[in-house]
């Protein structure tokens, strides 16, 4: 069974039919592409995928449960976890807390445990900092825990926003645009860090890009998006070949 | 009778309400800014005219041109001297400023007019209107308040709609940084949206005190605040939104005193702006917007 | 291993010892007080103020949290205040010869401290739905309706129970053997004096203690990430709502505390604009921005200069209030316009060229 699999999934925003009729099937541990042109819909599948929006129609499954209405915390709990286009980071906050906040609901103590600082918040504090200097490791960001996140550099502020992501312990991942303004180095670095989360956590990867390099480089199945609807689908190297697929990226 | 009177009465004091949310609105929706002095601004055009026309005993007409002019040079200067430095700042910082701004014109006032209440002579001496055989007595300057605050909104929302100055203000008001580029300038258009406001405070200022004759540096607080609430009440940076908003305040706490509880008039008067946001959270005429995930 | 184990402690160990910092300031600000007054260097008029500047400092830290931490502006919190005050003090009078004077205070504050966090909540549920200025104005119409509301409110006690009414006295039909506990607009007469400086010194050190303790906690940086991005903070799972009501129910119930010690500290109680109205909201707030937002030592600092600031001046009697206001519009701009910033930066290059170094290094 796919972990994530969506059913005639559509939004519509006015009289603009945003996406229509989507159907994607993502197997466990797969790295997943979705691809299209500006406006496509991509990141409205996402903000669909994570509650933001409510579908009008279609059904959303994850690991066969169904998420369809969910609100977004819900769907956070469930197993999705995302990244943003625009980088959305916990700016005034240290880089270490940034990815506690993810932890927040896996190591729990009240408000009350908190400001006595009973016991039990000497504990879990202490777990909670080791598990997210660990995340920090992983993402080769340990040194930076002190830092303000929004002082951090460009590059690395993508790479803690995946560590944050990271943190929730979720099933899927979603990635929106990870590589966007990222020098060619960057974008090598990056590809390195999503197939290592991959093969480390055995992740199931879902994500939006544009730079085909690194969509041909690490994904292995593809969906591209045209006008809000799926116009291939398929093995990555297939679907790069698909004539309608070039067309609509070079125009014919 | 009575109902019809108190409603009138309310109507009045609704539109010194809107003439000074008018101000606010165009304030808030150009500058983005809460402008809490603007309050005080209207105590100063009262004073203004107090002085021209009972001191100096010029007729009461060429007093208020002489208080818009005075008024508007002030709500202009504030801006330059206070608030331009912070453009760019948190709004907070802007908003504390405004605070302490206010406070300075209260203190101007205390130490030039003295802490003692004024008697504000009316300076409408039309006559008063008389209907059903003596009845019902509407007053003249009820009228005048009534219409003078009708003829501004609609000049307003026309200025605004129809000028190239009103459409580089709804310009300024969608995005200060995009106006900027096309060539408008941005400081220019934010100091002729505080003058505006600021000549329709000095007409606020004379119909307030000509309706309610009495006069003190912290005459115009209260009215200032209110006025704030009747601007978010029909939806701040809406013009029409402000004019219905003011309104709707001033019969509601007029209702409210006549017929439930003068004390608790204000706070029937907050009570329905809490309501009113609760249903609708951008006011009654104000614009939704989204945020873009 | 080890070395991010270090990493750690030298991080936690930093944001501890700034809460410290704090602490040691307002106990050697407190000792330095007691020696000045015991010596007699300090005027009647300034000890008077002693117990008003504690209960400034703790609103004012509560409404940090406010502002600072969930990030969101009050302009109600002296309506919160009021409700500590009133709630408390009707109690302390009902109770005036059946408790011993410590524990009726102690009870009290609980009293005042809860019926604030409950207004708080019961306010914050409609209210944090709102945002920004129009949660601002709201919060600004609740004060006043709270300030309203009391001044109608008539309270009395006698053998058959607890009589209220909203018109006057005489509508609560009280015996002869009955106690007024409010007067309407006169509010609440006969409070025992329970408060002095020891004691507002104490309630802010355990405000400090709540609030600081409560921003190092996993509750007090979900709120703070809510701040920061409300819907990064949803798509990690944070439950908005509950945090800010959290947030801002803890923050109002603080509120009541200086309340308390307000009303304890008066004869007589009144709900004045000039008390509970809202120019004491934006007093307040005046405290939090100039001492720095999410600042809470600054606050402290604020509150007691800018509460010190007029009574210095009242050497220049009618202009002190003038010089207030522009100090205030001075400090703001040299604090926060873009183009003060800069020019400090400058000059601080200018100057200071090794310690900039330095601290870039670190």
């Amino acid at each position: 069974m796919a972990l994530l699999e969506t059913k005639n999934l559509g939004i519509s925003f006015g009289g603009l039919r945003a996406v229509n009729a989507f159907d994607i099937s993502v197997e466990k541990g797969q790295l997943y592409g979705l691809i299209g042109p500006n406006g496509a819909g991509k990141t409205t599948i996402f903000n669909l995928l994570t509650g933001v929006y409510t579908p009008d129609e279609g059904a959303i499954l994850l690991d066969g449960v169904n998420l369809t209405g969910k609100k977004t915390i819900d769907i956070c709990k469930a197993g999705i976890a995302r990244t943003f286009q625009n980088i959305r980071l916990f700016g005034d906050m240290p880089v270490l807390d940034n990815v506690k906040v993810g932890l927040h609901n896996h190591y729990p103590y009240s408000t009350f445990e908190g400001i006595l600082r009973l016991p039990r918040y000497h504990k879990v504090e202490k777990e909670m900092n080791a598990r997210a200097m660990e995340l920090l490791e992983v993402f080769g960001l340990e040194e930076y825990a002190d830092y303000q996140a929004e002082n951090l550099p460009y590059g690395q502020q993508r790479k803690l926003e995946i560590a944050r992501a990271m943190a929730t312990n979720p099933k899927l991942l979603l990635l929106d645009e990870p590589a966007a303004g990222m020098n060619p180095n960057e974008t090598r670095e990056l590809m390195e860090t999503i197939r290592f989360v991959r093969d480390r956590f055995e992740m199931t990867i879902l994500l939006i890009e544009h730079d085909m390099k690194l969509v041909a480089g690490i994904c292995e199945k593809l969906t591209v998006l045209n006008f809000g609807e799926v116009l291939a689908q398929g093995e990555t190297q297939e679907v790069l070949n698909n004539p309608d697929v070039i067309t609509a990226y070079l125009g014919s | 009778m009575s109902f019809v009177a108190h409603l009138i009465n309310g109507i009045s004091l609704g539109s010194v309400y809107a003439l000074i949310a008018l101000g606010y609105t165009m304030v808030y929706g150009i500058a983005k800014m809460l402008n809490f002095a603007h309050g005080d601004v209207i105590m100063i055009g009262g004073y203004v005219v107090f002085v021209t026309a009972s001191g100096l005993g010029i007729n009461p007409l060429a007093a208020i041109i002489v208080s818009m002019a005075a008024c508007t040079v002030l709500g202009v200067t504030i801006e330059r001297v206070a608030y331009r430095p912070l453009r760019g700042a948190s709004p907070l910082a802007v908003l504390i400023t405004a605070i302490g701004v206010s406070y300075l014109l209260q203190n101007v006032a205390l130490l030039v007019f003295g802490s003692d209440t004024k008697a504000f002579s009316n300076v409408v001496t039309l006559p008063n209107l008389e209907l059903f055989g003596g009845q019902l007595i509407i007053k003249s300057v009820t009228i005048v308040t009534v219409i003078v605050s009708i003829i501004i909104m609609v000049g307003l929302t026309f200025f605004v709609r129809k000028t190239k100055i009103g459409r580089a203000m709804t310009a300024v008001s969608e995005d200060q940084g995009a106006a900027q580029l096309m060539g408008i300038n941005v400081n220019g258009t934010i100091a002729v949206t505080f003058a505006i406001g600021s000549s329709l405070a000095a007409v606020a200022g004379v119909l307030l005190c000509s309706a309610y004759p009495s006069l003190t540096p912290y005459t115009g607080s209260m009215p200032g605040i209110k006025a704030f609430v009747a601007a978010v009440f029909g939806g701040i940076g809406s013009i029409p939104g402000a004019f219905i908003g003011g309104i709707l305040l001033g019969v509601i706490e007029n209702l409210s005193k006549a017929y439930i509880s003068s004390q608790l008039a204000d706070a029937i008067v907050f009570s329905i702006l809490i309501i009113v946001l609760l249903v609708k959270p951008t006011g009654l005429l104000g614009r939704k917007v989204l945020e873009k995930v | 291993m080890d070395m991010e184990i270090k990493g750690n402690k030298a991080k936690l160990s930093k944001t501890t010892m700034n809460d410290l910092v704090t602490y040691e300031m307002v106990i050697l600000t407190y000792i330095v007080v007691q020696i000045l007054v015991s010596t007699g260097h300090v005027s009647s008029l300034i000890q008077g103020l002693l117990v008003p500047f504690c209960t400034y400092v703790i609103v004012a830290v509560a409404l940090n949290l406010t502002v600072g931490i969930l990030g969101e502006l009050s302009l109600g919190h002296a309506g919160f205040m009021c409700v500590g005050a009133f709630a408390s003090a009707v109690f302390s009078l009902a109770f005036k010869d059946a408790l011993p004077g410590g524990l009726r205070f102690f009870l009290a504050l609980l009293i005042g401290a809860a019926a604030a966090a409950l207004v708080g909540f019961l306010v914050g549920i409609p209210v944090l739905r709102l945002r920004g200025d129009y949660l601002a104005i709201v919060t600004l119409a609740f004060g006043e309706i709270i300030k309203n509301i009391i001044n109608v409110l008539y309270l009395g006690v006698d053998s058959k129970g607890v009589h209220f009414s909203m018109k006057d006295a005489l509508s609560l039909h009280l015996e002869e053997d009955g106690v007024m506990l409010i007067k309407g607009a006169q509010g609440v007469t006969g409070t025992p004096n329970d408060s002095n400086f020891t004691v507002g010194v104490i309630l802010i050190l355990v405000t400090l203690f709540i609030v600081l303790n409560f921003i190092h906690s996993r509750t007090g940086r979900a709120v703070m990430s809510i701040r920061d991005n409300r819907i990064a903070a949803e798509s990690v799972g944070i439950n908005v709502t509950k945090y800010k009501l959290i947030a801002f129910t803890v923050s109002a119930s603080l509120a009541g505390v200086a309340g308390v010690l307000y009303a304890h500290n008066l004869s007589t109680l009144n709900a004045l604009p000039k008390n509970f109205g809202y120019n004491m909201s934006i007093m307040i707030l005046v405290f939090v921005v100039l001492g720095g937002i999410g600042n809470i030592r600054g606050s402290i600092i604020a509150a007691v200069l800018l509460t010190l600031l007029p009574e210095v001046l009242r050497g220049l009697s009618d202009y002190r209030m003038l010089i207030y206001s522009i100090v205030l519009i001075v400090m703001m701009i040299f604090n926060w316009s873009p183009n003060a910033i800069f020019f400090r930066k400058r000059l601080k290059q200018k100057f200071l060229p090794g310690r900039k170094a330095a601290k870039e290094e670190a």
